[in-house]
């Protein structure tokens, strides 16, 4: 279908740059010591993922998850680390036990890994004969306004729900300080 | 026969989604303090969106439900960040800490 057959290298090394993307912003933000560059992992993390959802077609959400992940959560984490001291204490305990459960966190996340890969790469999971819409943004909008319109308008209650009980929870034991 | 073009196979996708859940379980291990914790959720949560999504793409036959479920998941996520930050909050007021280990009024 391409004349030019370099083009599908370049989107191939585009999707593997996506890919590494996601994964090295995870393993930034779940092994760093300080917190803040924690929080910096997890938006590269969120680039990459939106990368991601761009090759299966969705640039909606792709831009969805930029603007949510990296737009409002990381930046309410930012304020978050701002407010507290949230850097990670000095290891006290002793080296054994330290090393023993940390092993032991590896080895079931690991196998949990292991797990996952085997059933990702050799279950034959059934394909549609046909497909009922493309998935296109004008589907989505007509999906939420119709069949998807109540869990639209809880997810909406829920928010509010949680704006104001963020504001509850926050405004307690101000005058304390 | 030529080869699927790299963006097409979906083993790569669940590969990139189990690692997420991995790191995340590791981290949510690893981590001694509230935040950290939550940061690791996050990317729990950005693995089960990764995996919902390759679904949708590869295996449904109606491609707009799993992005629908996928767009639910961030609005849940950003109200739940919302609550979790400001009891991480009203935490850090009362007892100076966010660190795991001196939250254990509870534990007797």
């Amino acid at each position: 279908m391409s004349t030019f057959p370099a083009s599908q290298m370049i989107v191939g090394g585009v999707f593997l740059m996506c890919a590494a993307t996601t994964v090295a912003g995870a393993l930034l933000a779940a092994l760093t010591a300080r917190i803040i560059r924690s929080v910096c992992g997890l938006a590269i993390s969120c680039i990459g993922l939106a990368g991601l959802y761009y090759f299966l077609h969705s640039p909606f959400l792709a831009l969805m998850e930029i603007l949510i992940y990296v737009g409002a959560v990381c930046v309410t984490i930012i304020f978050a680390v701002m407010l507290a001291e949230p850097d990670e204490p000095v290891r006290d305990d002793k080296l054994g036990s330290t090393l023993l459960w940390g092993s032991f966190a590896f080895v079931v996340c690991a196998a949990v890994f292991w797990g996952l890969w085997q059933l990702g790469t050799h279950q034959d999971w059934t394909v549609p004969v046909a497909r009922v819409s493309d998935g296109s943004i004008q589907a989505i909008g007509k999906s939420l306004l119709t069949t998807y319109s109540l869990a639209f308008e809880l997810i909406s209650l829920a928010l509010l729900v949680a704006i104001i009980g963020a504001l509850a929870l926050a405004r307690t034991g101000r005058d304390k300080v | 026969m030529t080869p699927v073009p790299l963006p097409e196979r979906p083993d790569l996708y669940f590969i990139v989604a189990a690692l997420l859940l991995v790191i995340g379980i590791f981290g949510l291990l690893r981590r001694r303090t509230l935040i950290g914790m939550l940061i690791s959720g996050e990317l729990i949560f950005s693995a089960a969106s990764l995996n919902l999504m390759t679904f949708n793409y590869f295996k449904a036959p109606d491609p707009t439900v799993g992005q629908i479920f996928v767009l639910f998941i961030m609005g849940l996520a950003a109200a739940e960040i919302a609550i979790a930050l400001s009891i991480i909050i009203a935490v850090y007021r009362n007892y100076r800490s966010v660190k795991t280990k001196e939250l254990s009024e509870l534990s007797g």
